[in-house]
């Protein structure tokens, strides 16, 4: 029941801040953000909890409820270790997305925050759905209020980048409806019953071309979600226009998702044909890899370069999934969540910039640490974190992807490692051209005061502690990994490997 | 006593933390206090360790000390654990004594300096790394101490970062070292996967126990390690950094770019030497490699004027000598060597330094002069670190490491004599260059105005490294100067006893010989006026070759650097962007041709009507 809650409670607190709002300003943040402190304080002890349904694996919770029987959809919950992991980051990264507009975001601030408080409602419904057609469903309510935020809060082009979105998302949506009701098509065939359950599905033999279809269609729609070069031009336009807490939730959480997808749903769902798969879904991650790096270098808009900066680390998401073992995708599991936190403190920080200096121009920054020195070096910490420095979050998870992929596939290895060159330049020079260099312009220099500072050590602290000691949060995930590799999976994948 | 080992990295990270909260708020006194004491209790620390140890050695002169579980997935784990045995001993002791008086020296030479406990706050950061580096004992754990006395190099270098010039250099430095970090990554997984540890003693004994000596795989591992410690040492053909990284402040260039972070990669193949004997031919490459290292940046200390720039070329040619060591196996030989060098190289650094707090931060070798009578400290100072640099016989340090490694050069296998005769052409060279820049600096007449006077904090450290250059040579000596052989006995549990290996008399004798030819080279040349000369007159193209390290540069910046921007600017609008575009710019031009049926003529309503009545019934019929 606790994880019905979860999604009840931010659910129905939009509306109420949206009521709120009508009256206050002020008590519509107030109700958001205690509303989201009430579903972290739902969602913790979960932890070391176990699921009172029976479903096969480990699950720290489940929930069911029948919801459409005619067609055999049901509301249908499950957490296990990695759902947590993203779903704990979610509400964080909510909070700290509430904390950020509240200096930011002046009119509709009433329906702002139900549309914050929806779109992460649908995210961790994502993280928990455990019915096809639920999923779908949190799918789309995830993605909706996103595109008003997009479209009412953001900057300068912010119907272009919405429009954007708007036809990206919604068209990756469409597949993912055909791909889950083809699927529930075969198994009814298959077994006569139709059903949209999870652990229904994943006996369905999707051996064949049928199978590979449905899977491509999963497979493009979740790819779209990460910003994979050749899909990712969404991505770019739609992080740059919306409104820092927009841009916070699309990178920290949204593009989660499509990685969540494709561990939890493709490779499970249709084993062999994610099999066949694979050298595409590497190259096009060491492709993103470059491709994103490349361009971040060359970007003068500040916001934009870190839109790309998560092109590339999202490759390297591609590559950990599709290496099917254990270490590389323990190394995904702490990528998503450092890449969460770093890149989300990074949107802040450069939201801040964009209030102070009233540009996102790198060629209006420059010599920031002379006049803002405390924004300047928690930004730097968190370029810094974001290349890959040993010692912080995303390099474990980098680290682990590549020796996860190595036995697998050491040249795709080789040149995603080679990656992190182009990491180093672009890093460096956001650095140069944001925070060093002359200060010649006149500007606000009203540096972070203790709002801001304490967010930035709570993720400077959160990022520290990833990468020096990581092991509870592998500790965490690893009973998840064997649910992802489920039985009927991996049978039908020995099946073929002997035929 | 060494159950506080943890201690010594954790000190100068505490330091750096607390600098890094509080330092704007706590004063440049207290800043400098708290920089200098972390580092200083840390080699009081390691002192006490080392005593003991000389005492009585821990069993197999080892100490192994488990902090936590970094990673522990199934198949693959990392601790967090450190690794002292005389090698790290060694390394931890040369990096706190030097790195605190470095560190004293600087709360003085960055008097008034914006950014003051910035700057300790890295420098304490960087100690801590570079402690973390030697003492790791498995090599994820060294990389994690490798990649930050990089980062911890790259915000030093850069700064005083409102020049731009500065953060490019800081930039170069990083990515060329970075460039070399990926083939040691590379180097790391492929150990990982094939040995299934990366623990250093474990990873070294799987080696030894699977893969037989001059087979491929142990080749590869160990050229991707040696590609690693080239970058971070600064050996061709990574070399280009490290001449621009003199943009930093000089105490940083004398810790980070002398003293500790550039010797990493000989600290890499010493603590892997069981791998690297594995494979022979690289020991064979590393030779080679070393010796037109030290040759280039030998020629190239030649001809510079910036005093920073000759210590910088000086720095790359002496770790020319510690590989052409390794090269031969003579790892003692190169312990050594990175020793002195150590303490000379750094009072060489902060000797250029002192000059320039006198002399408004001049840098110029030919605008100097005179400097004898008007600053005598660094007169002493400088000509001792001169000395040792230049190897002259007995009263230097360097002379005891240079002609430990030439000894084992001449007497190895290999060429040895042709490799020989370079270093030894090499040790000519490097009297002229440092002499050519202590006669012009401090012989004739007084150029420049003299300003202010050393304190303590200045003069301590010169005096402490100068007495360090006179005498640190005694601890490894040939056996006509008493066979001293505490050094080599020492490491040897590390690295194996050493022994000198009976030479020639002409070896000894030609390496006393040839610095003291430089010497005179040096002084005829300054006396009959050639160098104050070459620097007035427009400089050949030739020399401006070796000014520039031998055109590394050009090619670097022809072949990679230009390539890169190039396809920076060519991507830079997201040509797959551009390309979905033309799916929204086909929509359009549909749109506009089918706008175009609707406009309002009933006859042409009614016909396309017709049409579409027609074909719908010839399909009903015929289909």
């Amino acid at each position: 029941m606790m994880l019905a809650w979860l999604l009840i409670v931010p659910m129905a607190g939009g509306l109420l801040a949206w009521l709120a709002g009508l009256f206050n300003p002020l008590a519509a943040r107030i109700v958001s953000l205690l509303i989201l402190l009430l579903d972290l304080a739902i969602a913790l002890p979960l932890l070391h909890s176990t699921s009172n349904i029976a479903m096969p694996g480990n699950w720290m919770a489940g929930f069911n409820a029948p919801w459409i029987p005619a067609f055999g959809m049901s509301f249908r919950l499950g957490m296990d270790g990695v759902s947590w992991l993203l779903v704990v980051l979610t509400i964080l990264i909510g909070i700290f997305a509430i904390i950020v507009s509240w200096d930011e975001i002046d009119d509709g601030v009433g329906f702002f925050h139900a549309n914050l408080l929806w779109s992460l409602a649908g995210a961790i419904g994502v993280f928990v759905a455990l019915d096809m057609f639920l999923f779908f469903y949190f799918w789309e309510l995830m993605l909706v209020p996103m595109y008003f935020i997009i479209a009412i809060w953001g900057h300068e082009n912010r119907r272009r980048a919405a429009i954007k979105f708007f036809l990206f998302t919604q068209g990756s949506g469409l597949l993912i409806l055909i791909s889950i009701l083809a699927l529930a098509f075969i198994h009814q065939q298959q077994t006569g019953v139709l059903t949209f359950n999870y652990f229904e599905l994943i006996q369905t033999h999707t051996a064949g071309t049928l199978g590979f279809l449905i899977m491509l269609g999963l497979f493009i729609a979740f790819v779209v979600k990460l910003a994979s070069f050749p899909v990712h031009v969404w991505l770019p336009e739609t992080h740059t226009e919306a409104p820092t807490a927009g841009s916070v939730i699309l990178a920290s959480i949204l593009l989660k998702t499509g990685a969540y997808g494709l561990m939890r749903f493709v490779v499970p769902l249709m084993p062999m044909a994610a099999h066949s798969l694979a050298p595409v879904a590497l190259w096009l991650g060491v492709g993103s890899i470059l491709y994103g790096a490349f361009l971040a270098y060359g970007q003068s808009d500040l916001k934009k370069l870190i839109a790309y900066t998560s092109i590339s680390h999202m490759g390297f998401v591609l590559i950990g999934v599709f290496v099917f073992n254990n270490i590389a995708w323990q190394g995904v599991v702490i990528l998503l969540v450092a890449h969460g936190i770093s890149t989300g403190a990074l949107f802040i920080i450069v939201g801040s910039v964009q209030h102070r200096l009233h540009t996102r121009d790198l060629a209006r920054m420059g010599g920031m640490w002379t006049d803002l020195p405390r924004l300047s070096s928690f930004g730097t910490f968190f370029i810094l974190a974001s290349m890959g420095l040993p010692g912080l979050g995303n390099f474990v998870g980098e680290f682990l992807i590549l020796r996860g992929a190595w036995a697998m596939a050491p040249l795709i290895t080789v040149i995603a490692a080679i990656g992190l060159i182009p990491a180093a330049m672009y890093s460096l020079i956001a650095i140069q051209r944001a925070f060093h260099g002359p200060a010649d312009e006149e500007r606000d220099t009203h540096d972070f005061g203790a709002r801001e500072t304490a967010m930035m050590l709570v993720l400077a602290a959160a990022i520290i502690y990833l990468g020096v000691y990581p092991q509870p949060v592998l500790n965490v995930a690893a009973p998840s990994l064997n649910n992802m590799q489920p039985q009927p999976a991996t049978a039908m994948l020995k099946e073929t490997r002997a035929g | 006593m060494i159950s506080y080992l943890w201690l010594i990295p954790a000190l100068p990270l505490l330091g750096s933390v607390i600098l890094g909260m509080f330092g704007p708020s706590m004063g440049p006194r207290l800043s400098g206090a708290v920089g200098t004491l972390s580092v200083g209790l840390a080699a009081v620390l390691a002192m006490a360790i080392a005593l003991q140890w000389l005492g009585h050695p821990p069993a197999h002169s080892m100490y192994q000390q488990t902090l936590w579980s970094w990673i522990n997935l199934p198949g693959f784990s990392i601790n967090v654990g450190l690794y002292l045995d005389p090698v790290s001993l060694l390394m931890v002791l040369v990096i706190t004594i030097v790195g605190c008086l470095i560190h004293l020296f600087s709360t003085e030479y960055m008097e008034g300096e914006d950014g003051y406990s910035r700057f300790f706050a890295y420098l304490n950061l960087f100690v801590s790394a570079m402690l973390l580096l030697v003492l790791a004992d498995d090599l994820a754990l060294l990389f994690v101490g490798w990649e930050g006395v990089g980062v911890c190099s790259y915000l030093l270098v850069g700064f005083w970062f409102s020049e731009s010039a500065n953060g490019y250099a800081a930039r170069k430095s990083f990515v060329v070292t970075r460039v070399a970090d990926i083939f040691m990554l590379a180097g790391l997984l492929l150990l990982a996967t094939q040995l299934g540890t990366l623990n250093i003693q474990n990873m070294l004994a799987g080696a030894v126990a699977t893969w037989p000596s001059g087979s491929l795989m142990p080749a590869v591992a160990a050229s991707l390690l040696l590609m690693g410690g080239l970058g971070k040492s600064a050996q061709v053909p990574l070399q280009t950094w490290l001449p621009d990284a003199m943009a930093g402040p000089t105490p940083v260039s004398a810790l980070i770019h002398a003293a500790t972070m550039v010797t990493a990669g000989v600290y890499l193949v010493v603590r892997t030497h069981a791998l690297f004997l594995l494979a022979p031919s690289v020991l064979d490459a590393i030779a080679i490699g070393a010796v037109i290292t030290l040759l280039v940046a030998a020629f190239a200390g030649l001809v510079q004027s910036d005093i920073k720039r000759v210590l910088a070329y000086s720095t790359m040619s002496q770790i020319g000598y510690m590989f052409l060591a390794l090269g031969v196996g003579a790892w003692p030989a190169a312990m050594f060597h990175f020793m002195t060098h150590a303490v000379f190289k750094a009072l060489l650094f902060l000797t250029a330094g002192a000059i320039a707090m006198r002399l408004d931060h001049e840098q110029n070798i030919f605008a100097m002069g005179g400097l004898r009578t008007k600053l005598p400290l660094a007169f002493w100072a400088f000509l001792i670190g001169s000395a040792s640099l230049a190897a002259l016989p007995v009263i230097s340090a360097g002379f005891f490491s240079k002609e430990m490694i030439l000894g084992a050069v001449a007497a190895a296998p290999m060429p040895g004599m042709v490799l020989w005769g370079a270093g030894i052409l090499g040790a000519m060279l490097t009297a002229i260059y440092i002499f050519r820049v202590v006669f012009m600096v401090f012989l004739g007449p007084v150029n420049t105005e003299i300003s202010g006077s050393y304190g303590l904090r200045v003069a301590i450290p010169l005096v402490t490294l100068s007495a360090g250059a006179l005498v640190v040579g005694w601890l490894e000596t040939p056996e006509t100067l008493g066979g001293q052989t505490i050094f080599s006995q020492f490491l040897s549990p590390a690295v194996g006893v050493f022994r000198h290996l009976p030479v020639s008399a002409m070896i000894p004798l030609t390496g006393i010989a040839a610095p003291l030819l430089g010497v005179a080279i040096a002084y005829t040349l300054y006396r009959n006026g050639t160098w104050a000369r070459a620097a007035t007159t427009e400089p050949s193209r030739l020399t401006l070759f070796l000014k520039s390290g031998s055109g590394f540069d050009t090619l670097y910046d022809a072949v990679i650097v230009a390539p890169y921007m190039g396809l920076v600017q060519l991507l830079r609008r997201d040509p797959v962007d551009q390309m979905f575009m033309l799916l929204r710019d086909l929509a359009v031009a549909l749109h506009r041709q089918l706008r175009a049926t609707q406009i309002g003529q009933i006859r042409r309503y009614a016909s396309w009507m017709m049409a579409g009545s027609v074909a719908t019934i010839a399909i009903l019929l015929f289909a």
